[in-house]
């Protein structure tokens, strides 16, 4: 299917994280200098036929802000790694969002009421002399203007010692975990002086560390089980049901590695940047730095299916090394019916593969294409040889450029691309 | 005895000529370690997992933050708002606005 241009959006500051909420009508970005933007849905408009689909500002504000530790001599990155959307319950709507070590959970609703009318104090709010005072009214409420208001209700701080790189709301909408290099913990949403640490990788002596955690999440329909990846491209399901401590995983995820094939570079590009359940629950997928694959959670020893994101990229390793892109950390992402997965590269290209025809396709997210209601143009990387007219080769491609986040409404066509510090909307179709 | 030219290549000589020509990564490693001979034996070892946790930190100086103030000297140094917890850009940090240092986490009772 077509991919259109919608619109792009820029925030001041490189966008770090993106996520839609559970009914895709809020997209969220947090970006690296501590700020949340949020963005809404445009509704339908006759007088603007083609607004639908649109995302304009509904609220900024400063999540976290920059910290010392003085103990040890360290700034604190106020950077937000991770946004999440709790379920709606009521009127209000509600997000965690993080630094590497502070959690925090905003709570962000509509005021376009206004009382008006008080006893005690004047409309400009000056005090009204209460002997003066001859009878009494009842104030009453008046509209006034949308004023979206976002208020930090709880902070969940001091539980990391390493850097938080996940977070991931449970199904049961009361518990949240949130990962770092080593560690896991699992909070409640109502407790903020508490928390329970359900994994622990940390070796006694520092110097057999052999692996990081890279990500974690909670599993979308069963409350008691959740997965973390490894920087040795392992994945782990744990059932906290069988104990406290999920040290020991339930299951273990690993592919079977050629070993005359390993090199310098094998554990690099096997490490897991993201790791997604798929809606179903049934599959997931991990992002390593070459590819996506696709597991069963039935079959541990191997994915059912490999998506070859950059491969030409294999003959670039060393630069990639010297230049530390060989450690950037690319997300991924299913869409709604999990048909479909989506992934960043460099370039500011970014990939979809769609599992049932096997078919796949690049797309860049370019000011050239930003015409309201343009047709992306499917990209080509030519790796060798005749280079053919619209293709780029892999030397000319900007590694500056590179798309790490990605997301997709959770029920339509509709995805959010994060290049730098530019937010491209692109949907399948044009209203 | 017939002259056959140089010695025929070991096996183990002619797998690793064999690599190189088949698989882009191992040429890769070959030129990295020829630009980096003291580059760690173990691959991405714990060397460079340990750089990792500590990645991204940033130091604050106290010193720094002495000097500022002698050159100030009579000026006052600014000041977070009072209402403010948190200190942030510019504003160089006092003692008296830092933020309370919590204890640290310990270990969840449920372990072991």
């Amino acid at each position: 299917t077509a991919c259109y241009f919608v619109s792009v959006l820029f925030t001041a500051d490189i966008i770090s994280t993106v996520e839609f909420n559970y009914s895709g009508d809020l997209l969220a970005t947090g970006d690296k200098g501590g700020r949340v933007v949020i963005f809404q849905r445009e509704q339908e408009n006759k007088s603007r036929p083609h607004s639908r689909g649109e995302y304009n500002v509904y609220s900024t504000f400063q999540s976290h802000e920059p910290e010392f530790d003085y103990l040890k001599s360290l700034e604190i990155e106020e950077k937000i790694n991770k946004i999440r959307w709790l379920p709606q319950q009521n009127a209000a709507h509600f997000l965690l969002s993080t630094n590497d070590k502070t959690i925090k959970l905003w709570k962000i609703s509509e005021r376009d009421k206004r009382a008006e009318g008080y006893n005690l104090k004047d409309e400009d709010g000056r005090l009204r002399d209460p002997f003066r005072i001859t009878a009494l009214r009842v104030p009453i409420l008046k509209p006034m203007d949308l004023m979206v208001e976002a208020s930090p209700r709880r902070i969940f701080a001091n539980a990391h010692t390493y850097h938080i790189n996940s977070i991931s709301v449970n199904s049961d909408h009361e518990t949240y975990l949130s990962a770092d290099d080593l560690r896991i913990n699992l909070w409640h949403l109502e407790i903020t002086d508490r928390s329970f640490n359900i994994v622990d990788i940390k070796p006694a002596n520092m110097e057999e560390l052999t692996e990081v955690i890279t990500a974690a999440e909670f599993h979308p329909h069963h409350c008691n089980v959740f997965v973390y990846s490894s920087s040795k491209g392992t994945i782990r399901l744990c059932d906290m049901r069988s104990s406290a401590l999920c040290d020991r995983h339930s299951k273990f995820f690993e592919e079977p590695e050629d070993p005359s094939s390993r090199s310098f570079f094998s554990e690099i590009i096997s490490s897991i940047s993201d790791v997604k359940f798929s809606h179903s629950g049934r599959y997931m997928m991990t992002r390593d730095y070459l590819s996506v694959k696709v597991w069963d959670l039935n079959m541990e020893n191997r994915p059912v299916e490999t998506y070859q994101v950059h491969e030409y990229l294999r003959s670039k390793l060393c630069s990639l090394y010297e230049n530390d892109c060989i450690f950037d950390k690319f997300e991924c992402c299913w869409n709604g019916s999990d048909s479909a997965i989506m992934t960043g590269s460099y370039n500011n290209f970014f990939r979809m593969f769609d599992r049932n025809t096997r078919r796949d396709i690049t797309l860049e997210a370019s000011r050239e294409s930003s015409k309201p209601r343009a047709i992306l143009k499917p990209r080509k990387v030519c790796t060798g040889g005749k280079r053919k007219k619209d293709e780029i080769s892999v030397d000319s491609l900007d590694f500056n450029k590179k798309i790490l986040h990605t997301a997709w409404h959770p029920m339509e066509n509709i995805i959010a691309v994060a290049a730098t510090n530019n937010l491209y909307i692109f949907q399948d179709k044009i209203n | 005895m017939s002259a056959e030219g140089p010695e025929p290549a070991s096996a183990e000589e002619q797998k690793e000529m064999e690599d190189k020509v088949i698989s882009p990564e191992k040429a890769e490693e070959a030129k990295l370690k020829a630009r980096y001979p003291h580059l760690g034996q173990k691959p991405g070892g714990s060397d460079f997992l340990r750089k990792r946790l500590q990645k991204g930190q940033k130091y604050f100086d106290s010193g720094d933050y002495n000097m500022a103030k002698a050159k100030m000297k009579n000026k006052q140094l600014p000041t977070a708002a009072p209402d403010k917890t948190e200190v942030t850009g510019d504003h160089i940090p006092t003692p008296q606005d830092l933020p309370q240092r919590k204890p640290s986490l310990v270990a969840s009772k449920l372990a072991g």
